[in-house]
C-alpha cells in the first residue's frame, strides 16, 4: 500500500553515506505545490463572468510592492477577482488545508485510518451551534461564532465524557464523541422539527458551502487555523513515534496521553474554525491524508505537509465544480466532495491490507 | 556497584493486586530472569520497572527513584524490548531504529547527524544494514526482533529490560538473540532484566533468577536454587524432571503423568 521511503533520499550524508532516513520528497513536494498553484489559478479564472488568465497573473504580480504593470483587468473585472473569487479561493485554500491536517492528526493520535476531523463531536456541536444561530432568526454574523462555539463544546463534552467512563484509553473517548453525536444531533434534530421554515437554511449550511462576503470570513479563522496547522505540523515526527502505540512511545520518552491532548486540541481548535465558515464539507479529513500515504509515503513527516497542500487543491476544485456544473445556480461543495469521497472511501477500504 | 533496586513494590490493576511486595537487586553488568507461571506478574513487574505502569513501594536506577523521572529522561536510563512489539506500517528499519532516539531529541525536533550514525552503528552490529531500507512489516520474526533489540540499543539506557523477546522465535533465532545480548551485556556493561518462559534457557542465560507466583517472589538465587523440582511443580503445577548437563547447566525436562500415557494409548 505505501511505497519505501527510501525514495525520499535527500542527498549524501557524510556521517553515514549509505542511510537515509524519512524526509519529505522533494519531487512530491514541488509536483503538489505545482497543482495547487495550478487549482489557484483555475479557481480565479472560471465562473459565470470568465477572466482572462493573463489579466488575473498581471494582477497578482502588480501585488509585490514596487511592481507597477499595466495590461491586467477592467474595473469591472478587478471586482470580481478581488471581491469574490479571491476570497472564496482563499477560504477554500485554508479550510481544505485544515481539514486534512486535522484528518491526518486524528488519524496520527488514534492510530486509526478511518477517523477524521468530525470524530469527537465538532460537527455535531457546530451543527447545533449554526442551527440555533439560524433558527432563532438573528444576524447572520452570529453564525459562524455560534457554530464555533457549538463545535468547542462538542468536543469538550467528548473529553469529560470520555476521560469520566474510561481515563484516557483511546476507544472510551471515540465510544464518548459517538454519544456525544448522537445527543446533540438528536438535540438539532428536535430544534429543526419546531421550525421547519428554516430548515432549508440550515440544510444549506449543513451541506457545506464556501459562501464569502469579501475577505471578514477568510480574516477572522486565519488566525485559528494558521495556529492549529503549525502546531500539527510541528508534531509530525512525534505523531511517526506514536506508531508504535502509546505504551512503547512512552518507553521511548513520548508522553503519548500529552500528546494526544495536544494535538487534538489544535486539530478540534482548527476544525471548528473551518466549520463555522464553511459548514460541515465531509470527505477531505478522510479521504486526502489516504491519497497522500498510497502515492508518497506514510511517515507523518510526509502525510502532514502533502496533506495540506492537497486538501487546500481539492477543497479549490472541488468549489469550482461546485459553482460551475449547474450554473448559474450552485451545488452545495459538502456534494462535491461526498460525490468523489465516497467511492474512493471504498477503495481505500478494499485495499487496506492491514487489520486496525 | 547496584543498577536497579526495587523496594516493596507493588501494582494494583483493575482492583486486583498482581504484583505484591517485590524487593529486588540488580547488580550492574548483570542479567536478572524473572520466571513463573502465567499470570505470575512478570510482565507487569517490567512494566513497573519501565514506567508503563503506576506502582507503589520503590524503584530506582542507581539511586534515582523511577517515579521521579520525566518520560525522556527514564527513556535515557531503560530500555525496554517489548513482548509483542507493533510494526508500524510503512516504517523503515533504519526509521525504526531511529525511533529510539527520541529521549535525545528535542521535543519539536528531528535526528541529527550523531544519531543517524548511532543508528548506522548499531544496524551493522546487529547485521541489519542490508535491510535499512526494508519495510518493518516485511521482515522475518528474527530479522524484526533484531530491529527491535537495535532500536532499544539506541536509547544508549544502561539498563535493558527484555518481556519474552523470544516467544515469537524459533529455537536457533532465540537462541542468537539471547547469545547477542549477552554480549552486549558484556561488551557495554548492559543490566538486563528479562522476563522468560522456557526455563532450560532462563538457567542459562541469567545470573540471578526469581521465581514469581501470584505476585509474589517465591525464590530467588541460581538456577540450582531456583529450577527445582519442588518448587516447579508446586508454582506451575507442572510435573518435571531437573537435570544437571555434564557443564553444569541445569535442563528442566517435562514429564508425562504415566496414567494419562495409557488412557491416550487407548490400553485400557
Amino acid at each position: 500500500m505505501t511505497p519505501v521511503s527510501s525514495a525520499a533520499a535527500t542527498g549524501p550524508d557524510t556521517a553515514a553515506h549509505a542511510l537515509r532516513p524519512v524526509r519529505l520528497p522533494r519531487r512530491w513536494l514541488v509536483a503538489s505545490l505545482a497543482i495547487l498553484l495550478a487549482a489557484v489559478l483555475l479557481g480565479l479564472t472560471v465562473g459565470p463572468a470568465g477572466l482572462p488568465l493573463r489579466g488575473v497573473l498581471t494582477e497578482i504580480v502588480g501585488l509585490v510592492p514596487g511592481v507597477h504593470l499595466d495590461g491586467g483587468l477592467d474595473d469591472r473585472q478587478a471586482a470580481v477577482l478581488w471581491q469574490l473569487r479571491a476570497p472564496r479561493v482563499v477560504l477554500g485554500l485554508v479550510v481544505g488545508a485544515m481539514l486534512a491536517l486535522a484528518g491526518a492528526g486524528y488519524q496520527g493520535v488514534f492510530r486509526n485510518p478511518l477517523a477524521d476531523p468530525y470524530l469527537l463531536g465538532v460537527a455535531a456541536g457546530a451543527g447545533l451551534g449554526a442551527t440555533f444561530a439560524i433558527v432563532s432568526g438573528g444576524n447572520r454574523v452570529l453564525v459562524p461564532l455560534a457554530a464555533f462555539a457549538g463545535g468547542v463544546l462538542g468536543v469538550a463534552a467528548t473529553y469529560a465524557l470520555g476521560r469520566g467512563v474510561g481515563g484516557r484509553s483511546t476507544n472510551s473517548l471515540i465510544l464518548a464523541g459517538v454519544a456525544v453525536a448522537a445527543f446533540l444531533t438528536a438535540v438539532q434534530t428536535f430544534v429543526n422539527q419546531r421550525n421547519v421554515d428554516s430548515l432549508r437554511e440550515v440544510y444549506g449550511w449543513i451541506l457545506g458551502r464556501l459562501l464569502t462576503a469579501g475577505w471578514d470570513e477568510v480574516l477572522t479563522v486565519l488566525p485559528y487555523i494558521a495556529v492549529s496547522a503549525a502546531v500539527l505540523l510541528a508534531h509530525r515526527r512525534l505523531l511517526d513515534v506514536l506508531s508504535v502505540g502509546p505504551d512503547e512511545a512512552g518507553t521511548l520518552g513520548v508522553p503519548a496521553a500529552r500528546v494526544r491532548l495536544v494535538v487534538v486540541l489544535a486539530a478540534t481548535l482548527g476544525t471548528a474554525a473551518a466549520v463555522s465558515v464553511s459548514g460541515l464539507i465531509g470527505f477531505v479529513g478522510i479521504v486526502v491524508p489516504h491519497i497522500v500515504r498510497m502515492l508518497a509515503g506514510s511517515s507523518y513527516r510526509i502525510v502532514l505537509p502533502l496533506a495540506a497542500a492537497l486538501g487546500a487543491t481539492f477543497l479549490v476544485v472541488a468549489d469550482l465544480v461546485a459553482r460551475t456544473v449547474v450554473s448559474p445556480g450552485e451545488l452545495p461543495v459538502g456534494v462535491v466532495t461526498a460525490f468523489v469521497g465516497a467511492p474512493f472511501f471504498t477503495l481505500v477500504l478494499r485495499s487496506a491490507r492491514r487489520t486496525w | 556497584m547496584t543498577a536497579l533496586t526495587a523496594q516493596d513494590v507493588g501494582v494494583t490493576l483493575l482492583e486486583r493486586q498482581v504484583v505484591d511486595g517485590v524487593s529486588l537487586s540488580v547488580p550492574a553488568g548483570t542479567w536478572l530472569t524473572l520466571v513463573g507461571p502465567n499470570g505470575a506478574g512478570k510482565s507487569t513487574l517490567l512494566r513497573a520497572v519501565s514506567g508503563a505502569v503506576a506502582h507503589s513501594g520503590t524503584i530506582a536506577f542507581d539511586g534515582v527513584e523511577v517515579a521521579r523521572l520525566r518520560s525522556r529522561e527514564r527513556a535515557r536510563l531503560v530500555a525496554v524490548v517489548p513482548q509483542d512489539p507493533t510494526r508500524p506500517e510503512g516504517m523503515t528499519v533504519l526509521d525504526y531504529v531511529l525511533l529510539g532516539r527520541t529521549p535525545y531529541i528535542p521535543y519539536l525536533g528531528t535526528e541529527s547527524a550523531e544519531d543517524l550514525a548511532m543508528a548506522g552503528e548499531l544496524l551493522d552490529t546487529l547485521e541489519l544494514r542490508s535491510l535499512s531500507h526494508r519495510l518493518v512489516t516485511e521482515l522475518s520474526g528474527g530479522e524484526f526482533q533484531r530491529s527491535v533489540l537495535a532500536r532499544a540499543l539506541s536509547q544508549q539506557a544502561p539498563v535493558l529490560l527484555l518481556d519474552e523477546p523470544t516467544s515469537s522465535l524459533d529455537l536457533g533465532h532465540a537462541q542468537q538473540v539471547l547469545e547477542l545480548v549477552d554480549e552486549l551485556r558484556a561488551s557495554r556493561g548492559l543490566t538486563v532484566v528479562s522476563a522468560l518462559h522456557d526455563l532450560t534457557t532462563a538457567g542459562q542465560f541469567a545470573d540471578h533468577l526469581v521465581l514469581l507466583a501470584d505476585g509474589r517472589v517465591v525464590a530467588q538465587g541460581s538456577a540450582q536454587e531456583v529450577l527445582t523440582e519442588e518448587l516447579i511443580s508446586a508454582h506451575y503445577g507442572a510435573r518435571v524432571r531437573v537435570l544437571t548437563d555434564p557443564q553444569g547447566g541445569v535442563v528442566v525436562v517435562p514429564l508425562r503423568p504415566g496414567r494419562s500415557v495409557r488412557e491416550i494409548g487407548g490400553v485400557a
